[in-house]
Formats: C-alpha cells, structure tokens, sequence
C-alpha cells in the first residue's frame, strides 16, 4: 500500500536529528493514529469480539438475570482481556512487515519512548473503546447498575497494563511465523494481577465495598507496568529485528 | 573480578571445574535426601490434624521451593547473559527451564494429591496451588518462546526477557492471588502453613529442602556440561577430550 | 519409630495411596531427570567421537586414492 508507506515516511522524517524528543513522540504518535483510522476495521474487530463472547454466555450457561449478575464482572473484564490480547498481534505485525520497525529502531532519539508512543495509540484504539463499551454489555448481563462506572474506570485504567505488558508479547514474537498461540501464552499468566483487581473492583462496588483501594492498585500496576514495559519492548524489539 | 567473570564465562574452564565440583554435590543430595526421606516417612511424628497424609510435606514444600528458586535462579543466569554475553549463563538458563517446570508439575501434584485426604478433592482454588499453576504456564512460555526461534541466539535472548518479566511478575502474581483467595476463602485450612510445627517434623523438612537444592545444582551443572559438548561440538577442546574420552 | 510394623508403614495410616503416590511422583522426576542427563551425555559424547573418527580416517583415504 503506497499511501501508507508515503505516511510513515512523512511521520518519520521530522525525527531526523533537528528534532527532540517530542517531536519524534508526537510524530509516533500522529502516524500510528492515521494508520488505524484509515484500517477502522483493526478498531471495530476487537469491539466485535467483545460483544459476541459476551453473548455466547447466556446462551451457554443460562439467561436467568440473577445468575448472569453474579458472575459478570469477570465475564466482562476476561472477554475484555481476550479482545486485548486478539488485538495485540496486529500491534508491531504491519510495520515489521513494510520494514518501518527497523526505521524506528535506527531513529535517534530513545526506542522506549518511541514504542510508549505505539502503544498509547493501541491502548487508545481497543483499551479505552472496550471501557466504553462494557457498560452497554453489563447491561446485557444484568450487571447491577451501580457498577458500570466503576467497570469503565477499572477497565480503562487495566487495560493500559494490559495494552503494555501485552506489548512486551508482540515483541517477542513480532519475527515469528505463528506467533498467535504463542503470544497468549506468553501474555495471558502476566495479566492475571490485572484480572484480579479489576473484577475485584467491580464485585466491591456491587456489594458496595469501598472501590478505591482497587483501583488504586490497579493505578499502580499501571504505572509499574509504565515504567519497566517500554525498556523490555524496546529489547524484544531489537531481539526480534536483529535475530 | 572481571578476570574471574571472563574466566567464569569461558565454556573449557566451566568444563573443567564443573567435573571437580559434581561429585561433592551429589553425594550432598544423595546424603540429604536419603537421611530426610527415612526420617520424614519413618520417624516424624504423625500429625495429630492430619494423621500421616503429611508426611506429603516432605516432597511437596521441596518441590514448591524449587520451583519458585529456579525460576529466579533463571532470570539471574538470563540477566547475567544479557549483560555480560557469557554464554555459559545462557546454556544453564536453557537447562533449568525443563527442571524447573518439572519441579513445578511435582508441586502440583502432589498438592492435588495432598489435598484428597486433607479437604476431601482433588483440586481447590487455593493460593499456593493457583500460584505454582500459575508459575507452570510461565515455565512452559519461556521454554516455548526458546523453541519458536530458529536462529539459537535471538531464542536465548528472548527467553533471557521473557525470564526477567516473568520474575518481575512472580512477586506480583503472588500477592495478588493470595489477596484473591482471602477474598473469597476467608479463613479457610491450607495446607504446609501452620502456626507451629514441631522440631521433629521440622528437621526432616529442612534436610530434604537443603537436598533438593543439591540435586538442582549437580543437575544444573550435569546438564550445562551436556549444552556446552552440544554448542561447542566443532571446538578442538571438546574434539580432544572425546577423542581422550573413547 | 513411628510406626509398629511395616505393614503399618506401608499402610499410612490409612493414606498409603496418597503418600507413596506423591513421593513416587516425585522421585520419578527426579531420577529421570538422572537418567536422561547421563543418556545425553554419554550420546553427546558419542556423536562428537564419531565425527572426530570420520574426520580423520576420510581425508586419509581421500588422499590414498588420489
């Protein structure tokens, strides 16, 4: 696809030597957000496969309400998890193909910060629209109302650990022929602190529990995960490329 | 220092030392293992809650310690091959992989089967056994992502990350599910944590603890010997001493 | 002692099954893990004497004919 390839060389050039940090960031930034709005389905996949796991489980399991609200806050947040970790493949797969994640690991400025920038992008396009969107399937489960906002919050403020240390996996398998079943493998152990506090959160604010403490923890964990994931994707990135 | 780490680093000296240090470590395990195993299931007192079924302890705490340890052991060796390209590290992180999610397997099952005569099923949520499931499914990534790759190095290398992630998050993992399960389980009997035990019943325990970490490092040490024979098999060292060998 | 005889020993207290099945568990792992170190080494070895007997005796040979 040429337009793609004219975009990224726009995107790139700015972070030739004059500019700083920033600029090479927002550059990132702004390339990454232009691909994904000219592949809206990468956007919509994710969202999709959401709602229909959501919908499998009343009709495996039962569609009495009462039952349903006891256990939809992990429903939510592990098909969330799931929709994450099905998006996450796509995360570095197009540009090692098109030879862009070499350009961005010979660019000047610090490779950590640069893949920050990827991620945030990704965390944009499936973490924050699956938080937005799993009010509408709680109701679906007959998640008691009091709730919904502490599953956005929870979900939106998870799955940024979830979007990072993910990211971690995509690295590590970016150079790999099939390296889907693999990846989840890899991800999905690492996540389950995240899982745990975040229907934690849920289920407190349902029985009304304070929900502070868990998300507080979730905080966290977000900004551990904030701290050390960009220094280990940027090695994976340099072990996937080089290797 | 930096002599001895190069020293340390070269394959034909790790060879040769490792062959002097082997013997001593498996008459430690054997020693140890034999002494603990006769006096665990022998002379131990029976356990006035649990009546005999525990003497289980005796290979199921050894076998969650190793577990846990060579997983960090593995990290440390991953780290060590990171930043100082000492290949010998990498070849025992490789080796310890497989021992480790043996180990880990041994935990489980014989918690599982622990957990029969103790809560009266084979498998309940319970913190220490989600955490050592937990602790196989990453075992089995860092051996798995080692194998994806074709090319030795750029596998090494990526176990080496995934290995100190893994450790990083082991801590994490833990907390949290033992957070989870008071959550949901409040109070309730687990097994191999009491407030006192006995000194007859502890001794065993730690002489089969100490023999089990023996055993991790003459096998560790046994099978990087067979890593470094498989890597180096074109060196002329090598070459001489199977031909010295025959 | 803590047991009276053997059969009492072996009986467990009535969890036999549950106890020599754990620690067979266990030592199966660990004796394997022995044996297959020992087979690898000594199969190691043994491809690396085979290669070092072909790369000595085939060049000769070579050159005998030539």
């Amino acid at each position: 696809m040429p337009s793609s390839d004219t975009e990224s060389l726009r995107g790139v050039e700015p972070v030739e030597p004059s500019g700083g940090l920033g600029v090479a960031m927002a550059a990132t930034l702004k390339r990454d957000l232009t691909l994904a709005a000219r592949r809206r389905s990468d956007i919509m996949n994710p969202l999709a496969f959401f709602a229909l796991v959501i919908t499998l489980f009343p009709l495996g399991i039962s569609p009495q309400p009462a039952l349903l609200a006891t256990i939809a806050p992990g429903l939510l947040w592990v098909a969330a998890l799931l929709a994450t970790l099905l998006s996450l493949e796509a995360l570095f797969r197009a540009d090692y193909e098109d030879g862009c994640l070499e350009q961005l690991l010979l660019a000047p400025q610090p490779l950590p910060a640069l893949v920050l920038g990827k991620v945030c992008v990704h965390w944009l396009m499936t973490g924050l629209p699956l938080a937005l969107m799993a009010p509408l399937l709680g109701l679906l489960l007959a998640l008691p109302a009091e709730s919904y906002l502490v599953l956005s919050l929870s979900l939106a403020l998870g799955s940024v650990s979830l979007s990072l240390i993910g990211a971690i996996g995509a690295a590590l398998t970016v150079g790999l022929s099939r390296g889907g079943v693999l990846l989840s493998l890899l991800v999905l152990p690492l996540n389950i602190p995240v899982l745990i506090f975040g229907t934690g959160a849920v289920q407190a604010a349902i029985i009304g529990d304070p929900v502070g403490p868990h998300l507080a923890i979730l905080g966290a964990l977000c900004c551990a995960a904030l701290m050390m994931a960009p220094f280990a994707i940027a090695a994976s990135l340099r072990i996937s490329i080089n290797g | 220092m930096w002599a001895f780490i190069h020293k340390f680093g070269s394959p034909k000296w790790f060879y040769g030392i490792s062959a002097r240090l082997l013997p001593w470590c498996w008459f430690l395990a054997v020693a140890l293992i034999l002494v603990g195993s006769i006096w665990g299931l022998a002379f131990a007192p029976a356990d006035y809650q649990q009546g005999d079924s525990f003497r289980i302890i005796y290979v199921h705490v050894p076998a969650a310690f190793l577990a846990q340890s060579i997983f960090v052991s593995m990290a440390v060796a991953a780290l060590v091959f990171m930043v100082w390209k000492i290949k010998v590290a990498d070849m025992a992180a490789a080796v310890m992989a497989p021992l480790g999610a043996a180990m880990t397997f041994v935990a489980l099952f014989t918690g599982s089967v622990w957990g029969m005569p103790t809560w009266g099923t084979w498998w309940i949520w319970d913190a220490r056994l989600t955490s050592m499931l937990i602790l196989l499914f990453l075992y089995v990534g860092v051996i798995a992502l080692r194998g994806a790759f074709t090319s030795r190095d750029s596998g090494a290398r990526a176990a080496s990350v995934l290995s100190m992630v893994g450790v990083i998050n082991i801590p994490v993992i833990k907390y949290s599910v033992d957070w989870w399960y008071t959550l949901h389980q409040p109070a309730t009997f687990s097994i191999a944590s009491r407030p006192s035990m006995p000194v007859e019943m502890w001794w065993p325990l730690l002489l089969m603890v100490l023999g089990f970490y023996a055993f991790f490092i003459a096998i560790t040490l046994m099978r990087t010997r067979n890593e470094i024979l498989r890597r180096e098999a074109g060196k002329h060292w090598v070459r001489e001493l199977a031909a010295g060998d025959a | 002692m803590a047991f009276d005889s053997l059969d009492a020993f072996f009986a467990m207290g009535g969890h036999g099954a549950y106890v020599w099945s754990a620690w067979a568990v266990a030592a199966l792992a660990m004796v394997g893990s022995v044996v297959h170190a020992r087979a690898e080494h000594h199969r190691l070895l043994r491809d690396i004497q085979r290669r070092v007997r072909r790369d000595t005796t085939t060049p000769r040979a070579d050159h005998n004919a030539s």
